[in-house]
């Protein structure tokens, strides 16, 4: 028997938790068709975490897409289906990247060496200069830091998942927030073994009753704790909390069961959510607006 | 004086030869052990130029295993052998995880600017001032740079000797250099 996952409308970081609330209760190994046929939308979180989803399944699961042709184009110019057709048995016609230039800022891509970090960091350059001096407003200094937090959200990958996960990063208008200001995404999904597990026995780890993903995304992201002995460790975090900072940017970060989100003040999220569905790995989002001022 | 190009080493070190960032801890540690090879077979006593110029930008990772790992060997009680090193071509692109990774050890650097080598990192009030004394002076004794600053000798001697154990000074016989003067380089 195959059990329909059905993909929301709109698919970001917080819908894409609709789609694990139906994972929830089925054994991995238990055939899955995830249905996109009505999403019209989809952020880099979305894309990357599908492409997990497919990767913490034991059975091969199917996928059927979007219907509406433009939403169909822009998955396959941000190269979503490139790397689905490797995941999921897909349904429907596939459609096709066309060539010329795309205005995917990073297109979904894997990370699973240092090698892939740095081929990322590369593509991303000119782009990220361009948005994030000329369509956000920000300081050129920005843009080094840009890549820098791409940077080190990838290598939490290489170091810690234990496994090749996904990145993408886009800019749009965001409708729902920020009254149509322009933001820059990046999001960074894998299936690996989650900060709890890899925190299991770090050196600077407080044993008392609380250890839960919750706890762990904590000690990892407010006080920097890795599980290196290495005293020069946990500073890839700490820069990306002080980017996000500067530039009054979010960084969220979903775990386990839990998920941490340093909440700047446009945004009204929860900084710390716990007993949500299971999803393994981490699926990391930075999210970068444009400077108010501007357009005031 | 050894004149290591960085961008020339990351492309040595990586498989592929395009790359023009310093990022990623495995790329680090390699970048670190090329230099310290080149290193290698030196005299007992030698003073490196790092050059950035070539590197666009570097990431925290690969600052704390290149340059952190790297002076914190050589300041080390027991180093290899006495180096001393000068950062040349470092920009705003490279700064902030450069100045990241020395806070968070503690750590101090010269660097060569437009208008000359200047210390930069961790230090007390008391050793930039003793620095800059002997940067002035160009070779000093402790007696010169305490005459300069108005202070007890056995006190200066003190944190000249510190910043010497820190690679900010050489120590020449009795007498002190700032990295990058005259008679340093």
């Amino acid at each position: 028997m195959t059990t329909v996952i059905t993909v929301p409308p709109s698919l970001d970081d917080q819908t894409f938790e609709q789609v694990l609330e139906q994972l929830a209760p089925l054994p991995p190994d238990e055939k899955i068709l995830v249905d996109a046929r009505h999403c019209r939308w989809a952020s880099p979180y979305g894309l990357t975490a599908l492409l997990t989803l497919a990767q913490t399944r034991a059975e091969r699961p199917a996928f059927a897409g979007p219907e509406a042709e433009d939403t169909a184009g822009y998955w396959a110019r941000a190269d979503f289906y490139k790397h689905a057709e490797t995941l999921y048995d897909m349904h429907g016609t596939v459609p096709r990247r066309t060539p010329g230039d795309s205005k995917v800022l990073l297109e979904v891509t894997p990370v699973a060496r240092s090698e892939d970090v740095h081929d990322v960091v590369e593509r991303i350059q000119q782009k990220a200069q361009q948005i994030i001096a000329t369509e956000l407003n920000l300081d050129a200094k920005a843009t080094v830091g840009f890549a820098m937090t791409l940077s080190e959200v990838c290598q939490n990958i290489v170091e810690h998942a234990g496994r090749g996960g996904w990145v993408a990063v886009q800019a749009y208008s965001w409708k729902k927030r920020l009254g149509g200001r322009r933001v820059v995404q990046i999001a960074v999904c894998d299936a690996g073994i989650g900060f709890r597990n890899s925190l299991e026995n770090a050196p600077g780890r407080v044993r008392d009753d609380r250890w839960d993903d919750g706890a762990a995304l904590e000690a990892a992201v407010i006080r920097g704790v890795s599980r290196f002995r290495d005293p020069g460790r946990g500073q890839g975090l700490s820069g990306v909390r002080r980017y996000c900072g500067r530039w009054e940017g979010k960084l969220s970060i979903r775990s386990g069961t839990a998920r941490i989100a340093l909440v700047p003040r446009w945004d009204d999220d929860i900084p710390l959510e716990e007993n949500l569905s299971p999803f393994p790995g981490a699926q990391v989002q930075v999210t970068i607006p444009e400077r108010a001022a501007t357009k005031e | 004086m050894n004149h290591i190009d960085l961008g020339s080493v990351l492309r040595q070190t990586v498989s592929a030869n395009l790359y023009s960032n310093l990022v990623t801890r495995p790329t680090g540690a390699a970048v670190r052990n090329q230099i310290e090879q080149l290193m290698q077979g030196a005299q007992e006593r030698t003073l490196t130029v790092l050059d950035f110029s070539h590197v666009s930008m570097m990431d925290f990772s690969c600052a704390d295993e290149v340059i952190a790992k790297l002076l914190l060997r050589y300041c080390d009680e027991n180093p290899p052998h006495e180096a001393y090193f000068l950062f040349r071509g470092v920009t705003d692109d490279h700064w902030e995880a450069i100045e990241t990774v020395l806070e968070r050890h503690g750590l101090a650097l010269a660097i060569e600017q437009e208008d000359g080598v200047h210390v930069v990192g961790v230090l007390s009030e008391r050793e930039r001032r003793t620095w800059e004394a002997v940067k002035r002076h160009g070779r000093a004794a402790a007696a010169d740079v305490a005459t300069e600053m108005g202070e007890d000798e056995s006190g200066v001697r003190s944190t000249l000797d510190a910043l010497w154990r820190r690679r900010l000074l050489m120590r020449l016989d009795e007498k002190y250099v700032a990295l990058g003067g005259e008679r340093a380089g």
